[in-house]
């Protein structure tokens, strides 16, 4: 339109540049973002799912203050806030700004604590915390980066500092045992390792037996790990496997010999392995991503908790089978990459 | 319709679900946009060898007249698509980005004088290089998105033997309706066009895939088959995203992989889109080239979202102007939908023979998500179609592990973006996965210079 209205008498100067004809157009009414897309999102998020699991926790957290009272609302009161105490001194040393919201140092701190004995001290449960936060997860890069379970490696540090009173334990409130001040309880892990004797399946499902704080009802530890599954906050293929190969591990022993080993439904519903194989060993971070490498992952696990439980010198097994599998996340990712879709492998 | 003659609904593995929006503008008849008062028609709109101009500066263009094309086989002519006077063969701003060369016309007066292609009679008598000469003269390409050339689409090698079509009615996309407004307002033409790329490939079996949220297109589709005894039939597809996309279409309606790094007609398919069996209809039975097609223009910022009739070449303002404008509040435009669709930062670039919509949101509807570092969930692993690892692709591009990048398929990508759809910490994956796709490719293209 003007290109072809303007004359050169008109126009001393002549015009470097050739002006485009839409120039005037150019002057954007409003400025939009540019994004590559999608442009449309889901509306999860990573504090989302952590506060999930936080709420999926909620049953075996009343559950342990049915049984064990005040002394487990001190120990996670005390774990929890040594670990986000801990988050933000790594928040206020590192800066990049203060990631407890996410939520995710709040699970350690909880998940810590309901995997103590009732009697632990306080303070030794701050500790395993704060060893958790800054060694379990931040020497390695935080949130996303730690190789191993941030609680989990706490308890184990735990567990080698504090050896006895890590295996001490106390019977629930609610039985009859419970005046009898001093008494020291067994885990039916422990009575069956030590002394033989088996615990009614009826007792390890509620949970009115001696154990870690959060273990003992696997019942309240399932219902919370149902509601991961069925929201999918955690894969389902872990839980699954983990818990097919303790049972079919286990049964084959037990098949072979019942006198000597323990059935597979009481390997099941025994110890730490409920909360271990919900809560524990779906820890993203820590687990392999892949479908085929999610089946590896627990069925790993389960042989090495069998093996613990059975053959090793410690009672429970959870804590190290899935510690052990920690480490093979990254070379179980390497080796199970999906077939593409239409890939023909020779 | 018997309910008898309806197959149950089929889908892909994996996928995602994105809300629809799809209410705003489905239930409206489409309107054409009055004539623009010019356009800008880029030279290239299509995969393959760019065109040159035919036209120069000054020249009087009819509505219709090839304006530019190329020897290449694998290429398509442009057409102008207003009657006026060509004012400048230059670079412009192109909704991909950058400028690119394209013919700018300016219309004069009111008149719209066409010029039609050569056609036959009837389309049934003619044979079927008649058809594709007809089909390539009409610059007709996959109005999908791809826009691949049809004519080379229905010219498939000796060697591979074609037994399907299908036509893509799917529309996956969030917000676009333009596929299943001209499924229920164009539904013979479509149908007949359907037929004429059938004939072409000279094959009788083929599927209409509908998504079963638009079960009006599927029962109308239906019924007019049957009443024309076309024998074609109509495939039902379960809601997800992306089964638009070939591979996916091909996976839901027929139960067939096409394999990596190939092309559907490895299976024995042909996929072609709506838009496009309605462009081969209009070029061989009415003579005329596509010079415009029916998009989508939608999103919480356009007063009133409809389905328009543009030429190609109407500038992105023409077309949101005839909606009603603009809000104030408007955050984001895109050309596309919001999975796949481009930003625009400048609305005087024109629509492409290939735009199906253009969407503007508010900022409440991006629902930008705060990133964190990445925790492994898997979750991209679960939506990816195409069954990578988004996760580790993203990471070995960011890495500069460029190796393990093609080795984890990073070409296998389509670039859905169902893993950044899902991704709880907001990464941005399918722009580390292109960074990837390019870095591999200069990679390569050093060795094999250095070779």
């Amino acid at each position: 339109m003007s290109e072809t209205a303007s004359t050169p008498e008109k126009q001393p100067i002549p015009k470097k540049v050739q002006k485009d004809p839409r120039a005037k157009l150019f002057k954007p009414e409003i400025s939009f973002i540019l994004a590559s897309s999608p442009h449309f999102h889901a509306s999860a998020s990573v504090p989302k799912i952590m506060w999930n699991v936080i709420l999926a926790l909620v049953p075996a957290v009343i559950m342990a203050f049915i049984y064990f009272g005040w002394a487990s609302a001190g120990l996670i009161l005390s774990s929890v806030s040594a670990a986000l105490l801990s988050e933000m001194l790594v928040n206020k040393v590192k800066g990049g700004g203060f990631t407890i919201l996410d939520g995710s140092a709040a699970i350690t701190g909880l998940l810590l604590a309901l995997t103590l004995p009732p009697t632990f001290s306080l303070g030794g449960a701050a500790l395993g915390s704060v060893f958790a936060i800054l060694i379990g997860k931040h020497v390695f890069g935080g949130l996303g980066y730690n190789i191993f379970n941030p609680a989990l490696l706490g308890r184990a540090f735990l567990q080698a500092s504090f050896p006895v009173k890590m295996t001490s334990w106390s019977w629930p409130l609610t039985t009859q045992y419970v005046d009898l001040d001093g008494v020291t309880a067994a885990t039916p892990l422990g009575l069956f390792k030590f002394e033989q004797t088996t615990t009614e399946l009826t007792g390890l499902l509620t949970g009115n037996i001696s154990g870690s704080l959060g273990e003992t009802s696997a019942l309240a530890v399932l219902a919370g790990g149902l509601y991961l599954l069925i929201r999918k906050y955690a894969d389902w293929r872990i839980p699954l496997s983990y818990l097919l190969s303790v049972f079919l591990i286990s049964g084959i022993f037990w098949l072979i010999s019942p006198e000597v080993y323990p059935s597979p439904v009481f390997h099941l519903f025994s110890g730490g392995l409920m909360l271990g194989a919900f809560f524990m060993a779906t820890d993203m971070v820590t687990s392999p991503v892949t479908a085929a490498g999610a089946w590896i992952f627990g069925a790993g696990a389960g042989l090495v908790l069998v093996l613990i439980r059975l053959f090793g010198g410690l009672p429970e097994g959870v804590m190290y089978s899935i510690l052990f599998m920690n480490a093979f996340t990254p070379i179980i990712n390497r080796y199970t990459r999906p077939k593409f879709f239409g890939e023909i492998r020779a | 319709m018997s309910e008898m003659s309806v197959s149950a609904a089929n889908t892909f593995h994996r996928g995602v679900h994105p809300d629809e929006f799809k209410a705003m503008s489905s239930g409206i008849r489409s309107r054409e946009l009055p004539l623009p008062e010019e356009v800008f028609i880029p030279l290239q709109q299509h995969i393959g060898a760019p065109c040159e101009a035919l036209v120069q500066k000054g020249d009087t263009v009819k509505t219709g007249q090839k304006i530019a094309d190329s020897q290449a086989f694998v290429s398509s002519p442009v057409h102008a698509s207003i009657t006026g006077v060509v004012r400048a063969v230059a670079a412009f701003p192109h909704p991909l980005g950058g400028r690119v060369p394209m013919i700018h016309i300016v219309r004069e007066g009111e008149a719209d004088e066409w010029e039609l292609l050569e056609r036959p009679e009837s389309w049934e008598a003619a044979s079927v290089e008649t058809l594709k000469h007809i089909v390539r003269e009409a610059g007709i390409v996959g109005l999908g998105g791809a826009a691949f050339p049809t004519h080379v689409k229905m010219s498939p090698p000796e060697d591979k033997h074609v037994d399907h079509f299908i036509l893509n009615g799917c529309e996956c996309e969030p917000f676009l309706t333009c596929d299943h407004r001209s499924m229920l307002e164009e539904t013979d033409n479509i149908l007949t066009g359907m037929s004429i790329i059938m004939k072409m490939l000279k094959i009788d079996k083929g599927i209409i895939g509908i998504e079963n949220n638009k079960q009006d297109a599927v029962d109308v589709m239906q019924s007019r088959v049957d009443a024309l005894q076309l024998g074609f039939k109509v495939q039902p597809l379960k809601v997800k995203y992306p089964q638009g996309a070939e591979k996916m279409l091909i996976a839901a309606a027929l139960g067939r992989k096409v394999p990596t790094g190939g092309l559907p007609m490895d299976v024995g398919v042909v996929v072609n889109n709506i838009a496009t069996a309605q462009a081969v209809y209009n070029a061989v039975v009415n003579g005329k080239p596509l010079i415009q097609r029916m998009l989508t223009v939608a999103g919480d910022a356009v007063a009133e979202p409809g389905n328009l009739t543009v030429r190609v070449g109407t500038s992105f303002k023409t077309c949101i102007d005839a909606c009603g404008g603009l809000k104030s509040e408007t955050a984001e435009v895109f050309m596309g939908g919001p999975m796949m669709g481009l930003s625009q930062y400048d609305l005087n670039v024109p629509t492409l023979k290939a735009t199906s919509g253009i969407v503007c949101l508010e900022s409440s509807q991006l629902k930008k998500v705060k990133q964190y570092p990445c925790i492994q969930c898997g979750r991209c692993v679960g939506a990816c179609p195409m069954n990578l690892v988004p996760t580790r692709l993203a990471r070995f591009a960011e890495t500069a592990q460029y190796d393990a990048c093609n080795e984890w398929g990073v070409f296998n990508c389509v670039e859905c973006g169902s893993c950044a759809f899902v991704c709880p910490s907001g990464i941005p994956l399918v722009q580390w996965i292109r960074v990837g796709k390019v870095k591999v490719t200069e990679k390569q293209n050093k060795v094999k210079a250095e070779a």
